[in-house]
């Protein structure tokens, strides 16, 4: 009796399943000829809303008005949702000031969530295609970075990302750049800047080999560091899934005598990591890259476990610079906490991409090809751009950014330039 | 030194594995489902204790006493409004049941609380216990923890064995029907296994976060995956079988990612069940006759 009915039940399914594709296949057919009438009212639309400029224009005889559709891609929520957020809310704030000088480039600006999840990225940013982007600042996280930039390679869309710091995100992709410094860079600085100041004698890496950032990071640190002879005593890594218990991991660089841990790692983890080796007892200096930004403003995170960890960071909210303090303010302001570097990467980007435009002299009206072409053509040849992150930056043609790393200490709550 | 020091974090993880794994049992063997939202009920009941202490200042043990409360009503609660309807559906509809409070769990956490991860203060506030001058330093949470999951266990044990409803409960597990004839209640034995599973769950979730203080939406996914296979190993529908199922799983984890590698403990851990499974299919301490609870 049981095996009949689950027979029905199969067949009933597989019909189903049949009948659906079925389904799909004449709706597609039908739709297609559809879509032509929606296009032209689209359009009539759109010259509906071209008019409607034209009129404020007369009304108030200013300059041409340009209205560029910039769109941004991130996680706004799942676990990484705090570098999405502050990227949007830090490009919000740029597009904000941009729109406020009144000039003639004005600023649309749309973001769309993309959870840190290189399919619901792509959906992402082809929403924003749909919405008419013409410049896409993101996406925020590497591995949805990479998804996107090979789409928009495809579409010639101009990406640059505030934080995407693989170089997979540029290789090979002429439109795409990076306002963040890759991650090979990030572990060839830690690791001369460990042995020049002689930080530690035996270091200690933990790293997430299922990541893709953490992995870059951690093999460019090793190499360097065999190069200039620094000890690496003990190298233990973890994953997404096993991300709960560093005992292990804390007691081989304990038992080897590591008196300095570097973590090329997220804070979420870090975070853990910091609490376990207090509860051991382990006391090493604990060096952190640019993914470490983010521990101070952990919901219940015992700050004081952060004192002394060292973090390189491109931007210190706590910096006494003309640019910087004018976005911190501007930013607490809008958004009642200090930006962390995420904020200023995406702040950066959109001045960048407005200076950019100013200097190519691109209007809204050219193709979206003519407008990427444009901006490859300025980034990569000798335009150089001042922001919150870093003074003189320049592209090379690959899409990477020429700018140092900071190292900086934590302490009691702040950061502090070494 | 070294081992000893791995031996115990193994054993503490182990404990919480074993807590978690005793609600995953319990369920099974009287319910005969698999309730995949037990990991989360995990969740829920560390949010609550989160919430207790650090948004309504109440004092750690409220907290817990807050969240095993919490935690007790919503399993009663999932049970009565998702599984008591399928009693009678194949087992099939009940798991994808289980497997859809689970994701409504998490992304109800999710909405509420919000992706960020939140730092669980420890409940624990006693000093480590330090042997040989320092060279072996224990954390006072993996004490607690092994000490409570014992305590569990031996109450769970007796409860089972010498009370009325855990008469019932054997009875149930046993034949439901003969037991329904023999004027036991049914549902209200299955209601209060599930009361009893979740309660555990939320001790479960208040030690898990003590040690390891990450706490977001997902955080009882991974350690309830591991604790089915704690159950499943030890031998499903046995009480010191999930005990034993889970410590032994956490020894492992911890001194397969001490000797072998770091890259391939949960690797390690699958292997050792599917070759435990394959001598032994019904688990280390499981029995073919159907007396489980």
């Amino acid at each position: 009796m049981k095996l009949t009915k689950a027979l029905a039940l199969i067949m009933a399914l597989a019909m189903m399943f049949a009948l659906l594709t079925g389904c799909g296949g004449s709706g597609n057919s039908a739709s297609a000829p559809a879509e032509e009438p929606a296009a032209d009212t689209a359009e009539t639309a759109e010259t509906a809303e071209a008019a409607e400029p034209a009129a404020e224009e007369a009304a108030e005889p200013a300059e041409d008005v340009m209205v560029f559709h910039i769109g941004g891609v991130g996680p706004l929520t799942g676990a990484a949702a705090i570098y999405g957020n502050a990227h949007n809310n830090g490009s919000q704030v740029a597009v904000d000031e941009i729109n406020a000088l009144g000039g003639s480039i004005q600023f649309e600006y749309k973001f769309e969530d993309d959870e840190h999840d290189p399919e619901k990225s792509v959906n992402a940013y082809n929403a924003l295609k749909d919405w008419g982007m013409q410049i896409l600042v993101g996406p925020t996280t590497t591995q949805p970075a990479i998804a996107v930039g090979a789409e928009a390679n495809a579409d010639r869309i101009f990406l640059l990302t505030p934080s995407a710091s693989s170089t997979d995100v540029t290789d090979g992709k002429d439109n795409a750049f990076q306002m963040c410094f890759t991650d090979p860079n990030q572990g060839i600085t830690a690791a001369n800047y460990i042995k020049d100041n002689a930080v530690g004698e035996k270091v200690a890496i933990i790293y997430n080999n299922a990541d893709a950032y953490s992995t870059g990071i951690a093999q460019s640190f090793t190499d360097t560091a065999a190069e200039i002879g620094l000890e690496i005593v003990s190298t233990t890594t973890f994953t997404d899934d096993s991300a709960n218990d560093f005992s292990v991991q804390l007691t081989e660089a304990k038992n080897a005598e590591a008196d300095l841990v570097f973590l090329p790692i997220y804070y979420t983890p870090a975070s853990l990591i910091l609490a376990q080796a207090k509860d051991m007892e382990y006391a090493p200096i604990f060096f952190g890259v640019d993914g470490m930004d983010g521990i101070l403003d952990l919901e219940g995170f015992d700050t004081s476990l952060a004192n002394g960890v060292m973090l390189m960071t491109p931007f210190n909210p706590w910096g006494t610079d003309e640019a910087t303090a004018n976005f911190v303010d501007a930013f607490v302001d809008a958004y009642g906490s200090k930006p962390n570097q995420f904020a200023a990467d995406g702040y950066d980007c959109v001045w960048a991409i407005y200076e950019a435009i100013q200097e190519a002299g691109i209007t809204p009206d050219m193709s979206n090809e003519e407008i990427c072409d444009a901006l490859i053509a300025t980034f990569t040849g000798g335009f150089t751009f001042n922001g919150t992150t870093g003074n003189d930056m320049t592209w090379s043609a690959n899409g990477e950014v020429s700018k140092a790393p900071i190292v900086v200490t934590i302490q009691d709550d702040i950061y502090v330039n070494n | 030194m070294a081992f000893l020091s791995n031996l115990i974090s193994g054993i503490s993880l182990g404990s919480v594995y074993a807590i978690i794994a005793l609600g995953y049992t319990m369920v099974y063997g009287i319910a005969k489902m698999l309730n995949f939202a037990h990991g989360d009920v995990i969740m829920v009941g560390a949010y609550m204790c989160f919430c207790a202490m650090n948004y309504w200042g109440l004092p750690p043990l409220a907290g817990i006493l807050l969240a095993i409360i919490i935690c007790t009503l919503l399993g009663i609660v999932i049970e009565k409004l998702a599984y008591k309807p399928l009693r009678a559906a194949t087992s099939l509809a009940v798991l994808i049941t289980a497997i859809g409070v689970s994701y409504f769990l998490q992304n109800a956490a999710l909405l509420i609380f919000k992706a960020d991860p939140k730092v669980f203060p420890s409940v624990v506030t006693l000093p480590n216990l330090r042997l040989f001058d320092g060279s072996l330093i224990i954390s006072a949470t993996s004490i607690i923890t092994v000490i409570v999951s014992a305590i569990i266990m031996v109450a769970l044990t007796l409860f089972v064995s010498r009370s009325k409803t855990g008469k019932a409960m054997r009875a149930v597990s046993e034949d439901k029907e003969a037991a329904q004839l023999m004027g036991i209640n049914v549902n209200g034995t299955i209601s209060v296994t599930f009361a009893i599973g979740s309660g555990l769950a939320a001790i479960a979730g208040v030690l898990l976060c003590s040690a390891y203080p990450t706490l977001m939406p997902t955080t009882g996914s991974m350690p309830g995956i591991k604790a089915f296979t704690a159950a499943v190993f030890g031998g499903i529908g046995s009480i010191p079988g999930a005990m034993l199922g889970g410590i032994l799983l956490g020894v492992i984890e911890i001194l397969g990612k001490a000797y072998i590698s770091t890259e391939l403990s949960d690797a390690i851990v699958f292997a050792v069940l599917i070759i435990v499974l394959l001598i032994k299919p019904t688990g280390l301490l499981g029995r073919k006759i159907n007396e489980k609870v």
